[in-house]
C-alpha cells in the first residue's frame, strides 16, 4: 500500500465507517468537510507517528499539512524524506 | 466443571480417611451437583465433585491409568481429548471411560511433566503418581479455574476453592494484610497470594510438584510477546483470515459436550462475534442468555435484540434489579472468597442462574477478547499518554483524552492542571513497568487510605513493588502495548474477571462458562500481531472487527466499546435506607472487630453517600472494598459460611 492509500484507508474508516473510495477526494478539507474534529486530528497525529515514524510538533498541526489527503502525504514525505506515492 | 479436594501427607505411611474428604468436597456443591467420588491410600485422599457434562454414565471421577498406578482428579475441559485419545491410543494406551479427564493419565504416562502442554483447554488437575510418591497441581494457561493448596504441618490440602481447604485447616482463618492490600490496588492479590494467611493459589499457566517432602513451583506456559519487534507478516486481510480460522476452530472444540451449550450475549462485539460464529459452523438452535439492569445508563437491552435477531438466536434475558444486587452480594462474597471493588460479579449469578433455569449447563462468552486483542479503554489511554510522553510539553496532546473521557473539562484552566496530574504521571518515565496501569492504581489504591492504623502497620511492601518483581526478564523489552496487554492479563484478567467475576459465578448456579478467545493459539496468534492491529489510532480491537464484520450488524461492529457495569453504591443506598446487613457490617462496632478500617473514615463516608452528595469512582470502589472485605470477615473469620438465604 502506498502512503496516500494508507492515509486514505485510514480516514475513510476511522472518520467516515466507510470503504467507499468515492467517499473523499485527496483534495477535500477536512475541517470544511466536518470530517475531523480538533481531537479528531490528534488521533490523526498519533496514527502518522505509530505508522510512519515521523514526530509531529506542536507548531507543525497547521491545516497546511493535516487538512486533506494531499497535504497529510505531502507533509509525511516531507518528514520521512520519501515520496509519498 | 467440577470441584477437586484432597489432602497429601508427607508421611508416606500415614493415611486420610473419606470422612476427611467428605466436608472438603461438600464446600464444593454448587461446582459438582451431579454426584461425588474418592480415592484414598497410603499417603494420599482424592476427592471430587461432579457436574456431568462429557460421558454422563460413565466418567466419574478419580481416574486412573491401565495400572492404577496413576490417578487423577480434575475440574474443567480438555476440549482437544478426541484428538489426544486417538494419538494415545495409537501409542498403546486402553482406556475404560469416554471422558476427557482419562487422558490426562495417559498423557502424563507418555510425556512426563511436559503433558499439559499438549492440551486445549481449561483445568485444574490434581495428579497422583503413586511409583514415584509425586503430586502434581496443575492449571489451565490463562487462570481459567482455581486451584488452592496450604501446608498444615506434615500434610498438603489442596482443592478447587479456599472453603473446601478450611475443614481440614483446624484453626480459625485469617487473613493475608499483604494480599487485601494487593487487591485494594490491582483489584486481585499478586499470584500466587490469597486472601486467605498461609493459602496459595497455583498460577495461570503452572504446575507444583510435591515429591518427598519438597514443593517446587514450574512453569509450562506465559503470555509472551516478541522481544525482537518481529511481529507477524502478511496483509491485514490474510492476517483477520487467519485470526478467523483460528477462532472458528476454537469455537468449533468448545462445544463438544453431551449436554447442549447456550451462549452469553452482552451486545457488543465479542460475544455477538462467538454466537455469530456459532451459527455460522451450522448450529441451528442457538439459545443466548443476557443480562438487563432498569438503570438505563448501563442497560444494553436494545443491542443485545438487535444481535439475537439478526443471528435468528432462541433468547432469554433477566432484568437485574438494584435491589437484587444488594440481596445476592452477601453470597456473593461467600462465593468469591475475595473482596471485590464492584457489584459486577452479582449480576452475572443472576445471569448463571437464569441459564440454569432454562436447562443449560455450558456455555460460550467472549471473556479475554479485550485483553487478548486489545479492547479496553486503558489501552487507549496508555497509548495517549505514550503519546503525550514523546513530547510532555505539547499543549495539545493530553486533549486527546478527551476523545476518551468526554466528560472531561479540557477547556479550563483547572482541568488541564487535572489532566496533567493524574494522567500525566511519571510521562518523563514512559519506560517504567507499570507506566500504562498507573492512573488506574492510584485511583483504585485510594480505597487503601480507609486502612486503620493497626491495618497499616501490618504492611511492609508496596504492591506495585512486589508486582514488579514478578515480572518476566523480557518485560522490558516489549512494546508498550504488549507490556500494558501483559498486565492486564495476569492482575485484573486472571485474579478478578476470571475468577471472582467469571469461574465462581458461574459456578454459584453449577454452569461451565467457556471462552474462545482464551484459546492458547489464538493467544499466541494475537501475541505476535503489531500492536496497531489491535488498535488502528484509537480504533479498538481493529484486526477482530475486520475479522467478524462478514458474521454481525454493521452497527454491532461500529458500536464504541461499553464497559460492562453494574449499579455499585446506588445498588445499596438508592432506595434510601441500605439492607440491615449493610449498616451492621459497616457499623463502628463491626469495623472495630474485624480491625482493618478506620471507623471514623468509613463513617465520613457513609455520611457523604447518605447526604447524596456527588459519588465518585474511587467513593464506590472504596464503599465496595470496604463493605465487602467486611463479609468476607464475617463469612470466613468469624466463620459464619454461606448466608444461605441469598443462594439461588
Amino acid at each position: 500500500m502506498s502512503v496516500i492509500e494508507k492515509l486514505r484507508a485510514y480516514v475513510l474508516d476511522t472518520y467516515l465507517f466507510t470503504s467507499d473510495q468515492n467517499a473523499l477526494g485527496n483534495d477535500d478539507s477536512f475541517l470544511d468537510k466536518g470530517i475531523i474534529d480538533s481531537t479528531g486530528i490528534l488521533e490523526l497525529v498519533m496514527f502518522l507517528e505509530e505508522q510512519f515514524g515521523v514526530k509531529v510538533d506542536d507548531t507543525e498541526l497547521l491545516p497546511e499539512n493535516f487538512d486533506s489527503i494531499n497535504r497529510l502525504a505531502q507533509f509525511v514525505a516531507r518528514k520521512t524524506g520519501k515520496a509519498a506515492v | 466443571m467440577c470441584g477437586l479436594a484432597g489432602i497429601l501427607c508427607f508421611d508416606p505411611d500415614a493415611s486420610v480417611t473419606e470422612r476427611e474428604l467428605e466436608p472438603m468436597v461438600a464446600a464444593l456443591a454448587p461446582r459438582g451437583p451431579d454426584g461425588t467420588g474418592f480415592h484414598t491410600e497410603p499417603g494420599i485422599g482424592l476427592g471430587h465433585a461432579r457436574l456431568s457434562i462429557i460421558d454422563l454414565e460413565g466418567g466419574d471421577q478419580p481416574i486412573h491409568n491401565e495400572t492404577r498406578t496413576i490417578w487423577t482428579v480434575f475440574n474443567g475441559e480438555i476440549f482437544n481429548y478426541v484428538e489426544l485419545r486417538r494419538d494415545l491410543e495409537q501409542r498403546g494406551h486402553r482406556f475404560y471411560t469416554h471422558t476427557d479427564t482419562e487422558v490426562i493419565v495417559h498423557l502424563y504416562e507418555e510425556y512426563g511433566d511436559g503433558f499439559a502442554t499438549h492440551m486445549n483447554g481449561q483445568f485444574a488437575i490434581a495428579l497422583w503418581d503413586r511409583p514415584r510418591r509425586r503430586l502434581l497441581l496443575v492449571r489451565d494457561r490463562p487462570g481459567i479455574l482455581p486451584l488452592y493448596f496450604s501446608r498444615q504441618g506434615q500434610r498438603l490440602l489442596f482443592a478447587s476453592e479456599i472453603k473446601a481447604l478450611l475443614p481440614a485447616m483446624g484453626s480459625r482463618p485469617e487473613l493475608n494484610a499483604a494480599a487485601l492490600d494487593q487487591l485494594m490496588t490491582f483489584w486481585a492479590p499478586v499470584s500466587p497470594a490469597s486472601l486467605f494467611r498461609g493459602v496459595e493459589e497455583v498460577s495461570p499457566g503452572e504446575m507444583v510438584i510435591v515429591e518427598a517432602g519438597q514443593l517446587r513451583r514450574q512453569r509450562y506456559w506465559e503470555w509472551s510477546f516478541p522481544a525482537d519487534g518481529q511481529y507477524l507478516r502478511g496483509s491485514v486481510d490474510e492476517l483477520a483470515e487467519e485470526l478467523h480460522s483460528l477462532l472458528l476452530d476454537a469455537t468449533r472444540l468448545r462445544l463438544r459436550a453431551d449436554v447442549p451449550v447456550g451462549a452469553y450475549l452482552s451486545g457488543g462485539l465479542d460475544s455477538s462475534g462467538i454466537s455469530a460464529l456459532v451459527r455460522h459452523l451450522g448450529h441451528p438452535d442457538l439459545h443466548t442468555f443476557s443480562i438487563r439492569f432498569d438503570d438505563p445508563g448501563v442497560d444494553e437491552g436494545e443491542h443485545q435484540l438487535r444481535v439475537s435477531q439478526f443471528l435468528g438466536t432462541k433468547h432469554a434475558s433477566v432484568m437485574c434489579r438494584k435491589a437484587d444486587i444488594a440481596a445476592s452480594f452477601p453470597a456473593v462474597i461467600y462465593r468469591t472468597e475475595a473482596p471485590v471493588l464492584r457489584s459486577a460479579p452479582a449480576p452475572m449469578s443472576i445471569l448463571s442462574g437464569l441459564v440454569r433455569q432454562q436447562g443449560y449447563k455450558v456455555v460460550l462468552t467472549g471473556e479475554g477478547a479485550d485483553e487478548v486483542l486489545g479492547g479496553y479503554d486503558l489501552f487507549k489511554e496508555a497509548k495517549i499518554r505514550q503519546f503525550w510522553a514523546r513530547q510532555p510539553d505539547s499543549a495539545w496532546r493530553p486533549a486527546l483524552l478527551g476523545r476518551l473521557y468526554p466528560y472531561l473539562d479540557l477547556n479550563q484552566r483547572t482541568g488541564s492542571a487535572y489532566l496533567k496530574m493524574f494522567f500525566g504521571q511519571a510521562l518523563d518515565q514512559p519506560d517504567l513497568p507499570g507506566f500504562s496501569h498507573l492512573p488506574r492504581w492510584t485511583t483504585t489504591g485510594k480505597t487503601r487510605e480507609f486502612f486503620s492504623a493497626g491495618f497499616r502497620a501490618q504492611l511492609a511492601q508496596d504492591p506495585v513493588a512486589v508486582l514488579v518483581d514478578t515480572l518476566p526478564a523480557d518485560f522490558p523489552k516489549w512494546h508498550a502495548f504488549n507490556r500494558a496487554q501483559f498486565l492486564e492479563a495476569k492482575t485484573l484478567m486472571a485474579g478478578y474477571l476470571l475468577n471472582s467475576q467469571g469461574d465462581r459465578m458461574l459456578m454459584a448456579n453449577s454452569v461451565e462458562g467457556r471462552f474462545p478467545f482464551l484459546d492458547h493459539r489464538v493467544i499466541e496468534f494475537a501475541n505476535r500481531l503489531h500492536p496497531r492491529l489491535k488498535m488502528r489510532g484509537l480504533n479498538e480491537k481493529y484486526l477482530l472487527k475486520r475479522a467478524l464484520a462478514r458474521h454481525l450488524p454493521p452497527a454491532t461492529v461500529a458500536r464504541y466499546k461499553q464497559p460492562y457495569r453494574a449499579p455499585d453504591i446506588a445498588a445499596f443506598f438508592g432506595a434510601g435506607d441500605p439492607p440491615d446487613y449493610v449498616k451492621e457490617r459497616l457499623s463502628p462496632a463491626a469495623l472495630q472487630a474485624s480491625g482493618y478500617f478506620d471507623s471514623q473514615r468509613v463513617q465520613l463516608l457513609l455520611r457523604k453517600i447518605e447526604q447524596g452528595r456527588v459519588i465518585g469512582f474511587k467513593d464506590n470502589m472504596a464503599l465496595l472494598g470496604i463493605l465487602s472485605t467486611q463479609l468476607w470477615h464475617q463469612a470466613f473469620v468469624d466463620g459464619k459460611g454461606s448466608p444461605g438465604s441469598y443462594l439461588q
